[in-house]
């Protein structure tokens, strides 16, 4: 038998509470990982992924310390060498690239003398050839032109790049590991679905072992023989990929994946309800006992033991033989479908905005500025009780366009009209209180929306006192109503922001946009911040609001399969132009847009039978082309000039799916049924 | 789990006694906080515990060395230097604790005024704001004094005006971090007014690096205004302050150094308790710049 590349033994990892305890963040942790072998390590945010991982370089964050167990690399003991030894290793023998390479890249320095250096550490190629063999790792990570990246700084490399340059940085040393920690997260879908074919395509290449952590199954079923699944800092499954995403034999495994929002299912997903304990919080029995259906009197007195199973995984659960009675797609909600009114909510007529200012010198000179509009000809009307979805990558000016409808970034061309022809005034100050109070807007990121000085109370205060004009006792029990209808109890009302969980953060967001009582709800980005499990139940409760209470919703997100879950109708949108507007169910079927296929084609799904299809290079385009249509530089169907001069036309599927492009829906069927073909062939 | 089934109160006097708690548990913020408590106290008690008259003066003992009846000696018109040094910082006290939160609450407003505006306005602002900064502050302060003359109805406006100054680059800088965030466009698409975004949002936010600026800026200010006596523009003679007593003193310093050392000792560990105290605040509250603690 071969001996294990990386071989953690019974580790646990903790910190001194501000009690004194020791409060364990990793609990009793085995893990092995072969040669040349892929391991997924996921879970939720704080679940201690990211400090096992870093844990088997030898590394703790500062204030951790290591309680007991050991970890051996190559047969030795990480935590017994020398710092000058640990040097030799990291980076070069075992690798690590981090989930923000932006930041992990040095600012100041170009990407060649990083590499260089990188080169000179960890590896013996000889001086002289240290430029040419730089080149040629920039060249292995499939970046275009090497030799011009190498003179580049990071700042001028898009995520993507910086990224591959990272990779191409942790290969310098040769290494026969690579700990890989979120490396995709925050990437735009193309470039997400690139980088794991990459990484894919280099492990097997040079043989080299992989830790991939990550929340996300989908990336993780692209690359993974096996999957390891944490919760509470305790490992509670192990399996092949197969067996974890197939069909998983613990009960919080199972709820992970049912909270997954596909692209297959037009259902909503099924919320995994409470959330895991704090450091320290797990009591004598199951970690996972208050959240888990399947849960007896011995799961909350006695801590099961991770239990080898005949078929080869590992599961740490007393009732895992029931765990197949839990379903894994699950009893979710259709979508709320109201009645949608004659009436249109929101109606945009070409819009633009454009960010740059006309400069001092053309202003002077009284000519026009060269400016490409960031956003353009827009056209969209949202009908009363719709949800209208509108997704694309970043840079696409989905956020700008909502910035404009709340009237927080004013279009520089077009008109917003609302509630069936009253003209919105494009500058918040200048709106009246109606219309101000009809449309509320929802942030991304709860830590970023809600005031951190500020009590729940104090936030829901602020549209109640300023509409309603409440006082008193009136706006407390108005404002415990309100927390209610997001299914927070009344006592959240005197904490902090700080004191919540991101998913009740969240909600609290929402019970403030909906103390308006508002017709219009614009959603930008709603669940990209929170956990899968948590951005479930947010969903569940957007979709349970919007039938109870007939909100029109905008909803934004650059995740085609959570847009799936909660839209009437989806407008594809690439560099601030529309390419694809119609039904959901329409969009998500063939034929699309050229772009729409590229972004469906990019989707992982958390199913190790699937693979994306990569139709298109993942570019990332600063600004939008001055003239033609706005995918010509990427686009795999590209016609020729015609699409380079003359803007596409909308051409009509059905009624009310359009797609602008120059190819006729007929041609765009012919081709994609083709693509399709061949992909199952 | 504890954290969400037994939330404390989160009232604005229990963040404070929790701040407070926090500043006393650090070494700087005890050390710090003793100095600046021990010297209040002083200011405020010291006209009844002097053993002798601050200007009680003694022909047939100048300059003499301390002993059991002098502690400190006596200076050069034969009073006794320790009642002086214990009477000394009254005056500078005064003063500065009236100016300094005056200071604090205008170039506070004006900086987060500014901050939200933003744009050409604030552009200008700043540029007033940096050429005035550029001018030592000397000068400045000696125009006025020269204008206005001395004493405290002077001093105090003078003082409180200058020390503002700086207060609104702080605030405006802070103010820039908070406009970003998300819960400010919230605020503004809901349609609040200017001055509702200010007093919800802004200032609770930036209230932290105020106060430890306000700080900073107090003992800032004790100096310039024991300067200002050192040179004869600050309290005048007979009243006792450090800063003309180390003038008075300083002829004398080959010979008699403790009329100088008693004064200078009070008055650095009013400054140096002043800092500690500032420094311990921003690490309790969090606005350190150095490295926050883990987990």
């Amino acid at each position: 038998m071969i001996a294990p590349l990386i071989e953690i033994r019974d580790i646990s990892v903790g910190f001194t509470g501000k009690s004194g305890a020791t409060l364990p963040v990793l609990r009793n942790i085995d893990l092995t990982v072969k040669a040349g072998e892929s391991i997924g390590i996921v879970g939720e945010s704080g679940s201690g992924k990211s400090t096992l991982a870093l844990a088997a370089m030898g590394y703790l964050k500062r204030g951790l310390r290591l309680l007991e167990g050991s970890v051996a690399f190559q047969g030795q003991d990480m935590f017994a060498r020398t710092r000058t030894e640990l040097e030799k290793i990291r980076g070069g023998e075992l690798a690590l690239i981090p989930q923000n390479s932006g930041q992990s890249l040095t600012p100041t320095l170009r990407i060649g003398a990083q590499l260089i250096e990188a080169l000179r550490l960890h590896s013996d190629v000889p001086q002289s050839e240290s430029s040419a063999k730089a080149i040629e790792l920039l060249g292995q990570v499939r970046l275009p032109d090497p030799a011009a990246i190498m003179t580049r700084f990071p700042h001028e490399l898009s995520g993507g790049q910086q990224q591959r340059a990272a990779i191409a940085m942790a290969l310098a040393g040769e290494p026969t590991a690579l700990l890989l920690d979120e490396p995709t997260t925050g990437l735009d879908v193309t470039t997400q679905a690139h980088i794991l074919e990459l990484l894919r395509d280099i492990a097997r290449d040079r043989d080299m072992a992989m830790v991939y952590v990550s929340h996300d199954l989908g990336a993780i079923a692209r690359v993974c023989d096996r999957v390891v699944v944490m919760y509470a800092g305790e490992v509670v499954l192990d399996g092949s990929t197969r067996q974890v995403l197939k069909a998983p034999v613990h009960p919080y495994a199972r709820g992970l994946l049912a909270s997954i929002p596909r692209l297959s299912d037009p259902r909503l997903p099924v919320a995994l309800d409470g959330r895991p304990p704090a450091p320290g919080g797990a009591g004598q029995g199951c970690s996972f006992v208050d959240r888990c259906a399947l849960a007896q009197d011995q799961c909350r007195s006695r801590r099961p033991v991770l239990e080898l199973l005949p078929s080869g995984e590992s599961v740490r659960c007393f009732r895992h033989e029931h765990a197949e009675e839990l379903s894994l797609t699950g009893s979710g909600a259709i979508p709320a479908k109201l009645d949608i009114d004659a009436v249109p909510a929101l109606r945009l007529d070409d819009m633009a905005i454009r960010y740059n200012r006309p400069r001092l010198f053309d202003k002077l000179l009284g000519r026009d500025s060269a400016s490409v509009a960031t956003v353009d000809g827009i056209e969209i009307t949202v009908a009363k009780g719709e949800t209208l979805g509108l997704v694309g990558e970043s840079g696409s000016g989905k956020s700008t366009i909502l910035k404009a409808v709340a009237g927080l970034l004013p279009p520089s061309d077009g008109k917003i009209t609302f509630a069936g022809g009253e003209a919105l005034a494009p500058e918040v100050e200048q709106r009246s209180p109606d219309h101000l109070r009809r449309i509320q807007l929802i942030f991304q990121n709860p830590d970023d929306s809600l005031n951190p000085r500020q009590t729940i109370a104090q936030i829901l205060e602020q549209p109640l006192k300023l509409y309603f004009g409440l006082s008193g006792d009136a706006l407390h029990q108005r404002s415990a109503e309100i927390l209610e209808r997001v299914r927070l109890g009344a006592h959240y009302l005197d904490r902090l922001p700080s004191q919540l969980s991101g998913g009740e953060k969240q909600r609290v967001a929402i019970a403030r946009a909906f103390a308006a009582d508002p017709d219009l709800v614009l959603c930008d980005e709603v669940t990209s911040a929170l956990d899968v499990s948590v951005q479930a139940a947010v969903l569940d409760l957007l979709n349970d609001l919007k039938s109870t209470q007939g909100t029109t919703y905008v909803f934004v997100s650059h995740d085609l399969a959570v847009v799936r879950a909660l839209s009437d109708r989806v407008a594809v949108l690439y560099q601030g132009r529309l390419c694809e507007l119609g039904p959901s169910a329409d969009v998500y079927a063939t034929p699309s847009h050229p772009y729409t296929d590229v972004l469906l084609g990019a989707v992982l799904e958390p199913d190790p039978d699937t693979a994306p299809t990569l139709s298109a290079d993942d570019v990332v385009e600063l600004s939008p082309p001055a003239r033609g249509c706005s995918f010509q530089r990427r686009c795999p169907r590209k016609i020729g000039s015609i699409c380079d001069t003359d803007a596409p036309p909308w051409r009509y599927r059905a009624d009310g799916h359009g797609i602008r492009c120059h190819h006729t829906i007929e041609d765009l069927e012919a081709v994609q049924r083709e693509d399709v073909a061949e992909r199952c062939a | 789990m504890t954290l969400a089934s037994n939330p404390p109160q989160n009232t604005p006097w229990n963040r404070a006694m929790s701040v407070l708690r926090d500043v006393i548990s650090r070494p700087s913020g005890a050390i710090g906080l003793f100095f600046v408590v021990f010297h209040v106290v002083l200011a405020i008690v010291s006209p009844w515990i002097v053993p002798y008259d601050y200007k009680a003066m003694n022909s047939a003992m100048m300059l003499t060395g301390p002993d059991a009846a002098h502690w400190l000696g006596t200076d050069h018109l034969g009073r006794d230097v320790f009642s002086r040094v214990l009477l000394g910082g009254r005056e500078a006290l005064l003063v500065t604790g009236v100016a300094t939160p005056i200071a604090v609450t205008w170039g506070g407003f004006v900086g987060i005024l500014f901050g939200l505006i933003g744009g050409r306005v604030d552009e200008v602002l700043m540029r007033v704001v940096d050429a005035f900064l550029s001018l030592p502050w000397i000068l400045k302060m000696l125009v006025l004094i020269v204008t206005f003359g001395t004493g405290i109805e002077v001093l105090i406006p003078t003082l409180a005006f200058f020390y503002g100054i700086p207060v609104i680059r702080i605030a405006r800088a802070a103010t820039h971090d908070v406009v970003a965030r998300d819960f400010v466009s919230a605020a503004r698409a809901r349609g609040h007014s200017r001055l509702t975004i200010i007093r919800r949002e802004l200032l609770p936010n930036v209230l932290d690096t105020l106060m430890v600026e306000g700080a900073m800026r107090w003992s800032w200010m004790l100096l310039a205004f024991s300067s200002l006596s050192f040179l004869g523009f600050g309290v005048s003679p007979p009243t006792p302050d450090w800063g003309l007593m180390i003038a008075d003193a300083r002829g004398f310093m080959s010979f008699a150094p403790w009329g100088v050392l008693g004064p200078v000792i009070a008055l650095s560990s009013l400054i140096i308790g002043i800092n500690l105290t500032a420094d311990a605040l921003a690490k309790a509250l969090g606005i350190d710049r150095a490295q926050k603690a883990p987990v």
